[in-house]
């Protein structure tokens, strides 16, 4: 591939989002008639992929990329064969149609240029998914897809159903999307290539490695959500609460056929296995007849499409997995035939919906005098969809049955479906395109009249371009068809097939479908009650369930929450402890690292075992304490005997900080602690106490075993020979302990100062609260006011626990209320301190009320 | 004198996790005291123990020539037991206030910022 063309390629993929990006401004500009300049960024890309059309069915591939990141062999690359190509074209063709229809349906509407935004995203992402090479990119862009489906399906987010259905729409199909990225680290670990042109050479692997049904599952359970096949396809009709154009496009050539266009591309991969030609045809040949009769169940035009789609996809599911001859032909031609009528009809019907007001069809009749050019469109989009000769549908359908028809058991049944799918497709089909049409004339909504330009343009094109493509099969077979169905069946193919009627088995058949079809049409109001009947026996559907299982997560996920937060510190204490323990134990064990057993050293010495039996004593004597006296002494004994060990062991510095740092917290703490009291013994029950105090053995066992098998090892010295050989010479400090903090780890004593004064702050800062919260109450000589004036930091007032304090206690807020003149002073009985809490921090208060008149 | 240090420790660590495991504050306050200790403990003895000798150039010399206790465990150690210090002064400030302010000094009762009630989240869209 020349230089030039693959940097154009390059910029082809990279202009959707270019465009995206101008979107909002220049529909600030022009208005709705954004669309003409936006509508030539897609036109653009369109006009660059023809021309590689002569080189494709030529047989050949365009390849072509960048890497991206080598090292770990991710590329930008893409890969252009019949199959791509043609997606290429559909995306990029129709979305120009489409960019140009919004312009029309959404005018005047305030986010327009949003819209133009979105839909521009969408086909970026598209065109990436169809064309990359890698599985990276591809799984990328597969969920850029439903992440801009997303929004553009939720565009109208005022409304519940709208949320409702994009949220569906996320879920299912992101929730595929793990499903594929799952099956693509499986084919990778299998093969050892993450690209899908190579990929395409280890078939023979991928079908014999033992693998082959987890790949299996993986991947179809990520292209069946996304198109929409049973029992997933409840998404696809919710997703019609997107405005038209967004049907249109999304539900004809993309989104949906995002998965078929994954079967095809992995059909020579996977494919020709038993389970493949099995679950593709039940699932495909099951959502043909569920999409079919929940078609004739509908009235609204748009949901009667989305049924009709759901049908579409199931047929090409089942043909793509269904592995005949002609079967590749046929759903090569289908594929291309959908697109075309699926997105002229849904653009028919969406301008009704403009021009009427409503989308409900026993509220539509007579309407081909006044919208002559829709009515048209409409018939001739149908035509194609019916399969009626010598539109493309038709050939389409020929081939179909060619394809399926056979002698034995398995063909005859699909046969079968298709042949009923097809009819009720047909009817649905005319249902759109002839009730709002013909017969009496019936009041609508909104007087109607021929719809603009920018609204027919579209479809007329499309329409035309199914019957033409019917007429030159000639020319597009070896163009589009051929190589499409060669990159689907992994083998050259040639479709042959003319729109001229030839005698045959396919022609009965077709005959058949058309009779059925017919006589549904005619019997439609009878259909649809008997259709609705069905599904309401039924009652559980798919749909409701996923209401079910979102109510279901919520709720679980609400219990899981409380669960794992309980908003009880003792919780997350014991769970932190027993981690703890865990952690030190299991390793020792798991790998069987226990210490040697401990030799008691025999220079011991009597004074050092006195002080460390003194710190014992200390600890004892806390855990014990019955009062705040013995507690504040115990922990001051424990402090002190280390602060003894510390200066036994060659630690003066830090001997002299801790007798500092404990004196100083034995200080605070006496004075923080008469006013906090200290229950009289620790309440906890025995049931409690032991659990709590297997855990604190289980940790402190723990450290011991830890700290043994540590000390037990090889000692490492490399750091402290550093700081013994550098501290005199560079740093010129005798004391390397000093030299350490003030030199060589300045900064971390910087920090260390920091947490201090930050600390230091915070502790003024949670004083003062109190003192500047008196202040007004103060002035105020409100009461009230003080007991929720004084509450820092936006907490609940607490005075309506004045009277209830299980313990007495007087709250500060309310006795400073009390204070400001309601009632005396109380002088709490919580401790010998509590008149004292008020002495510094109350003095305001007093003032205040001695300042009351 | 690692063995010994090792069993001191190990109660210590016991010690601290037995007095955070109570519903009291000022039970939570002491063990995290005797947890800055135990740590502190923990690192020196790691640095392993060495008598009576402390970390000082002689003036002689410029490097250190005599077997003297670990420097490194002990500046760390430093900074430990400050930061400890003013980490502990700022929780016994805060359960005294949150005490003065909320009439309690049982963890469990200090609910003002858990919901109310058990309300079930909206599960519509």
């Amino acid at each position: 591939m020349q230089t030039d063309t693959m940097a154009m390629t390059f910029v082809a993929f990279c202009l959707p989002f270019l465009g995206a990006a101008l979107a909002p401004v220049l529909t600030r500009f022009l208005g709705h008639n954004a669309a003409w300049p936006l509508a030539l960024f897609p036109a653009a890309i369109f006009l660059h992929f023809s021309g590689f059309l002569s080189e494709i069915a030529a047989g050949g591939v365009v390849t072509g990329g960048y890497a991206w990141v080598p090292s770990y062999n991710v590329s930008f690359s893409w890969l252009i064969d019949g199959l791509s190509l043609t997606f290429l074209l559909l995306i990029s063709g129709i979305g120009t149609l489409i960019v140009l229809y919004s312009g029309g349906y959404l005018k005047g509407h305030p986010h327009q240029g949003r819209f133009f935004s979105f839909i521009l995203m969408f086909m970026g992402a598209m065109l990436g998914l169809v064309a990359c090479d890698s599985f990276l990119m591809l799984f990328v862009f597969w969920e850029l897809t439903s992440i801009t489906s997303f929004l553009l399906i939720g565009f109208d987010h005022a409304r519940e159903a709208a949320r409702r259905a994009a949220l569906q729409a996320l879920v299912v199909t992101g929730g595929g999307g793990l499903f594929l990225l799952a099956g693509l680290l499986v084919l990778w670990n299998v093969t050892g290539v993450t690209q899908l042109s190579l990929l395409l050479s280890f078939g023979e692997e991928v079908r014999a490695s033992p693998f082959y049904a987890a790949i299996l599952v993986l991947v179809l359970g990520g292209a069946f959500t996304k198109s929409a096949q049973f029992p997933f396809h409840f998404w696809l009709p919710n997703a019609m609460e997107a405005p038209t154009p967004v049907s249109a496009y999304l539900h004809s050539a993309t989104m949906v056929k995002a998965g078929v266009y994954l079967l095809m591309r992995l059909n020579p991969v996977l494919g020709g296995t038993t389970p493949w030609a099995t679950i593709l045809p039940a699932f495909g040949g099951l959502t043909l007849l569920v999409g079919g009769v929940l078609a004739i169940r509908q009235t609204d035009l748009k949901l009667m499409l989305a049924y009709t789609t759901v049908a579409s996809l199931g047929l090409l599911v089942m043909l793509t997995g269904f592995g005949s001859e002609h079967a590749a032909a046929a759903a090569a031609l289908y594929l291309v035939a959908h697109s075309l009528f699926k997105g002229a009809l849904f653009m028919v019907a969406g301008a009704i919906d403009h021009e009427t007001g409503t989308r409900d069809v026993t509220r539509l009749g007579g309407l081909a005098r006044l919208m002559p050019v829709t009515f048209v469109t409409a018939l001739l989009a149908a035509l194609s969809m019916g399969g009626l000769p010598p539109f493309f549908g038709f050939l389409a359908k020929e081939e179909v049955y060619a394809a399926l028809a056979g002698g034995n058991l398995r063909a005859v049944a699909f046969t079968l479906a298709a042949v009923i799918g097809n009819a009720m497709v047909f009817a649905a089909a005319f249902a759109v395109a002839l009730k709002p049409f013909l017969g009496p004339r019936v009041e609508t909504p909104k007087a109607p009249h021929e719809a603009p330009l920018l609204l027919w343009l579209g479809p007329v094109v499309l329409a035309v371009l199914g019957l033409g493509a019917g007429l030159l099969s000639h020319v597009v077979h070896p163009l589009v068809s051929s190589p499409l169905a060669a990159a689907i069946a992994g083998r050259p193919e040639t479709v042959t097939i003319s729109a001229m009627p030839h005698a045959g088995l396919p022609l009965l058949l077709s005959a058949v479908t058309i009779a059925l079809g017919i006589g549904t049409y005619l019997l439609l109001d009878r259909a649809r009650t008997a259709a609705a009947r069905l599904l309401e026996d039924i009652g559980w559907g798919p749909d409701r369930g996923f209401d079910q299982f979102m109510a279901g997560l919520v709720r679980f996920s609400h219990r899981l929450t409380r669960l794992l937060q309980p908003g009880l510190m003792e919780a997350y204490l014991t769970v932190t402890f027993v981690i703890v323990a865990l952690a030190l134990l299991v390793p020792l064990a798991w790998y069987g690292e226990w210490p040697r057993l401990p030799i008691w050293p025999a220079d011991a010495q009597f004074h050092e075992l006195a002080v460390m039996a003194l710190a014992l004593a200390g600890v004892f004597g806390v855990l014990a304490a019955q009062n705040r006296l013995n507690a504040i002494l115990a922990l001051g004994i424990q402090g002190f005997a280390v602060a003894l060990l510390f200066l036994l062991f060659g630690a003066p510095d830090l001997s002299f900080t801790q007798f500092m740092v404990e004196t100083l917290s034995v200080v605070i703490l006496a004075l923080v602690m008469t006013r906090l009291r200290l229950q009289p013994r620790d309440a906890r029950p025995l049931a409690q106490r032991l659990p709590d105090a297997a855990i604190a053995i289980a940790c402190g066992l723990g450290f011991s075993l830890y700290l043994l098998k540590v000390t037990q090892g090889r000692f490492d010295p490399v750091l402290t020979e550093f700081f013994d050989l550098y501290s005199k010479s560079i740093a010129h400090g005798a004391n390397v302990v000093n030299v350490i903090i003030v030199d060589f780890r300045g900064t971390d004593t910087l920090g260390e100062i920091a947490v201090v004064m930050t600390t230091g702050l915070a502790i003024l800062s949670l004083i003062r609260i109190r003192k500047g919260a008196a202040g007004p109450a103060m002035a105020g000589g409100d009461g009230k006011a003080i007991a929720y004036g004084n509450s820092p930091s936006g907490l609940p007032a607490i005075s309506p626990t004045r009277g209830e304090n299980p313990r007495g206690t007087r709250l500060r807020n309310v006795s400073s209320g009390e204070a400001a003149g309601l009632s005396p002073p109380p002088r709490g009985e919580g401790g010998e301190g509590s008149s004292r809490i008020r002495g510094d921090a109350g003095a305001d208060v007093r003032t205040g009320r001695e300042r009351q008149p | 004198m690692e063995v010994p240090f090792s069993l001191l420790i190990g109660i210590f660590f016991a010690a601290a996790v037995y007095l955070m495991l109570s519903k009291f504050l000022v039970r939570i306050l002491l063990g995290v005291a005797i947890l800055g200790n135990a740590v502190n403990l923990l690192l020196f003895t790691t640095g392993r123990i060495v008598r009576e000798v402390p970390p000082i150039i002689p003036a002689a010399f410029d490097h250190q020539v005599a077997v003297t206790a670990n420097p490194l465990p002990q500046a760390l150690i430093l900074t430990a037991i400050v930061i400890s210090f003013s980490f502990f002064a700022f929780l016994l400030v805060l359960s005294y206030r949150a005490f003065q302010d909320l009439g309690t000094d049982n963890a469990n009762e200090m609910r003002v910022a858990e919901p109310a009630a058990d309300i079930a989240p909206p599960t519509g869209y």
